[in-house]
């Protein structure tokens, strides 16, 4: 054997599992430090109404807890998700959807949507399905971004400390594009 | 049931629905030490589901087992990491 081989046996030379374990070890790390290893998503959330505020909050709080970083950019009627006063009162509207219980021409009938609503808050309740206030709450622990237009703020005369604590206002398409860009989920809800 | 491992913590999350069983033990996890072990009771069926994929889909997490005892549902999960 030549002396300028090093000795495979010697003690301190570190086992090929042992290197293999830090390879493994400093790629995890490597992963970590360039944010590579976490997912992505972004949703955008256009709608207001009782059962559309539910799927964003929930795939959001939901992908949070998958380890992904989640940005929730809520535009137009969508907004009132994230207002503190109007997301305890979202409506389910009677009409317009076949599903209802009740026809459309009833549905019209005023105070109809209040009723549904009434119906489906009941429910919701029943069911001890989570409130749409304890989604966000709860979103905004996880780390869930939420993000309200400035300019849909501005156009509904909303004002950012109608908002729950933690929303980032004074942001825009630009910022909702890029974030879409670079997630590997993006909805538009 | 015969485990073959230690439950470090229960989390109790019977009458929750989708989302909130998967979001009270991702917080849950978060707050043991690695090596520990989640028990999480619950009563939702989508459970049983919504867990596995969690586990599998969400790093430094490994799912034990999953039981079934009339309406409640059983899930053990690992903190690896």
């Amino acid at each position: 054997m030549s002396t300028d081989t090093p000795d495979p046996t010697a003690e301190d030379a570190p086992s090929r599992a042992e290197l293999a374990a830090r390879v493994e070890e400093l790629e995890a790390s490597l992963a970590a430090a360039t944010g590579e290893d976490s997912k992505k998503m972004s949703i955008i959330a256009t709608k207001g109404t009782l059962d559309m505020a539910y799927p964003p909050l929930i795939l959001a709080s939901t992908a949070a807890a998958f380890g992904y970083e989640v940005t929730v950019f809520h535009t137009f009627w969508g907004l009132d998700i994230l207002h503190e006063e109007r997301s305890k009162n979202l409506k389910l509207s009677s009409v317009g959807n076949p599903n209802m219980p009740v026809p459309n021409v009833v549905g019209a009938i005023p105070g109809m949507d209040r009723i549904t609503t009434k119906m489906m808050e009941r429910r919701i309740d029943d069911n001890d399905t989570a409130t749409i206030e304890e989604l966000v709450d709860t979103s905004l622990e996880m780390g869930v971004e939420f993000q309200a237009c400035q300019m849909t703020i501005d156009l509904m005369d909303y004002d950012e400390d109608n908002f729950y604590d933690g929303v980032t206002t004074g942001v825009g398409a630009a910022t909702a594009l890029q974030d879409m860009a670079d997630a590997d989920i993006q909805l538009l809800v | 049931m015969s485990a073959e491992f230690d439950i470090t913590e229960t989390l109790d999350v019977k009458g929750a629905s989708c989302p909130m069983p998967v979001l009270k033990t991702k917080s849950a996890i978060d707050d043991i030490d690695p090596g520990g072990v989640l028990e999480v009771v619950a009563t939702d069926s989508g459970s049983m589901s919504d867990i596995d994929g969690w586990a599998a889909g969400t790093s430094g997490v490994e799912l034990l087992d999953q039981a079934e005892d009339g309406d409640v549902y059983r899930h053990y999960v690992r903190k690896t990491e």
